[in-house]
């Protein structure tokens, strides 16, 4: 079902793991297949530092995530939310059509991810500011 | 690599000897068994042999055995060939049935039919009382299968059976994966119908049976020549019957020595496992199972990822059901059973078979518990 380079992907999974001290934290989830997905983004000034992720998920899910990762650590945070489930497409190469709803679930952490971080801005501001 | 095959449940390997006596009706003996010269009666000669060690094996007559491409026609004949033409246009199952059961289910609601699926507990026991009350209606048939192909759990079928005749109303069971795990009497348990497949007991893949008891009316499913005495349309599968026959035979001659060898090294997995392995869970009933069939959950880590990172070292396993492997809604048999949709998600069935030894056992431990602990230490969610 899988190509050998998902396979390499997931069985490596480079990117797995817990950040600690990470900025933002976004999780997403699909009720259907039930996977749940968690990334968590490190971020200096506007830059993604680094990026790691937790999956409880399918194969296409676990590499999904961390091709994701990949792809925003060194970018702003706006170049990140630019990256879509495409670009992890991309990388994966052929994944099978049932499994192309994962590297969605990846998009929407990343978003999470960043929203997470936001807020945390937000609130330091406002704390900062009193 | 090592490999080592796990999933007996989904297909067996065909037996040598059982290859062996195929041979000669795919070269010489090839005859068409519907044919009347020396070629024709020849191979008719092998088929009535088969048919007749096949009846012997459940205590049927040779004359109620039918054969099919599989228990996925068996199934749908049975269905087809009772309900469509039944006054009453309702059917009950029970929730954990075959996908061949279940899709031609779902093809009889479409067309209008009432089909309802009987309870079953959390240990996959249908649930006599659901049975009962729903028995108080008229229905056309009852199909419960002996065995579950998921989770293993063997159904109590003289009551379920008796009931069914209580009530008048015609009982089929789907014996796919229970043939020569149990003991199988259609005559004392008063089943009506039953469906066969021959590659779950070490015969070839694409051939079946469906017993119909004598005197029991089942409408025509595969129309066209006049085979299987004008009952099921098509040549007969001569080399698959003579291999099937052969498997069956051998099945049932060794049942003793092999089930009890396997049912230990079942139990042997289950206790390793669970002491090696933190919040691990069986699936199915302790005891009341077939003797090949291991389905644990891994809270924690998915099924798919765990079936995937088997097979890299060699292990072949699967999630649920084969027939399920392409779909993402986790397994019907465990949701039917209650088990919350984590621990679906989260499940492995190990199936035996006549060449596991300890040996394999101890490998799969040994390489569940790394694959288990790295997937946990990636996943999402809390094993629990
Ligand atoms: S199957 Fe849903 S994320 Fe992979």
């Amino acid at each position: 079902m899988y190509n050998e380079n998902i396979m390499k992907i997931f069985k490596e999974a480079k990117n797995a793991g817990m950040l600690k001290g990470a900025s933002g934290v976004g999780v997403a989830g699909n009720a259907k297949c039930g996977d749940v997905m968690k990334i968590y983004i490190l971020v200096e000034g506007n830059v993604i530092k680094d990026a790691k992720f937790k999956t409880f998920g399918c194969v296409a899910a676990i590499a999904s995530t961390d091709v994701a990762c990949d792809l925003i650590k060194g970018k702003t945070i706006e170049q990140a939310l630019k990256v879509t489930n495409k670009d992890v497409l991309n990388i994966l190469q052929d994944v099978p059509a049932q499994k192309v709803h994962c590297s969605v679930l990846a998009q929407e952490a990343i978003a999470e991810a960043i929203k997470d971080f936001k807020k945390r801005q937000e609130r330091e501001a406002k704390k900062n500011a009193k | 690599m090592k490999r080592i095959y796990l999933d007996n449940a989904a297909t067996t390997y065909t037996n040598a000897d059982a290859l062996q006596a195929m041979i000669p009706f795919f070269t010489n003996e090839h005859g068409n068994a519907a044919s009347l010269h020396s070629y024709g009666r020849i191979a008719e000669k092998a088929v009535s042999e088969a048919r007749a060690k096949i009846a012997a094996a459940i205590n049927a007559k040779p004359q109620e055995i039918y054969f099919t491409s599989g228990a996925t026609e068996s199934n749908n004949w049975i269905l087809n060939g009772i309900v469509r033409n039944c006054p009453h246009k309702r059917v009950l199952v029970s929730a954990i049935e075959h996908q061949s059961i279940m899709e031609t289910c779902a093809q009889l609601e479409k067309d209008g039919y009432i089909v309802e699926y009987i309870k079953v507990g959390s240990d996959g026991l249908l649930s006599m009382n659901d049975l009962v009350a729903r028995l108080s209606k008229p229905a056309s048939l009852v199909s419960v299968m002996t065995a579950n192909n998921e989770v293993g759990t063997i159904q109590y079928i003289n009551s379920i059976a008796s009931l069914c005749e209580q009530r008048g109303v015609p009982f089929h069971t789907d014996a796919a994966q229970a043939l020569g795990s149990i003991m199988m009497n259609v005559k004392e348990m008063k089943i009506d119908a039953l469906s066969l497949s021959s590659h779950k007991v070490y015969g070839p893949k694409g051939v079946g049976a469906l017993y119909v008891r004598d005197g029991f009316k089942v409408d025509k499913f595969m129309h066209g020549g006049h085979q299987e005495r004008n009952r099921r349309a098509g040549t007969l599968n001569v080399p698959g019957i003579v291999g099937f026959g052969a498997a069956v035979e051998i099945t049932m001659r060794d049942s003793g020595v092999n089930n009890g060898r396997i049912k230990t090294l079942r139990e042997y997995m289950i206790s390793q496992v669970q002491e090696k392995i933190p919040n691990v869970y069986l699936n199915g009933h302790k005891t009341q199972r077939l003797v090949n069939n291991v389905n644990l959950s891994f809270a924690g880590a998915e099924g798919e990822a765990i079936l995937i990172m088997l097979d890299m070292v060699g292990i072949a396993a699967s999630t649920g059901s084969a027939c399920n492997s392409n779909v993402l809604e986790p397994s019907h048999v465990l949701s039917a059973m209650g088990v919350e949709d984590g621990l679906n998600q989260s499940s492995i069935r190990f199936s035996l078979g006549r060449n596991t030894t300890r040996e394999d056992i101890d490998y799969v431990v040994v390489e569940l518990v790394k694959i288990i602990k790295r997937l946990r230490s990636i996943s999402a969610v809390k094993a629990k």
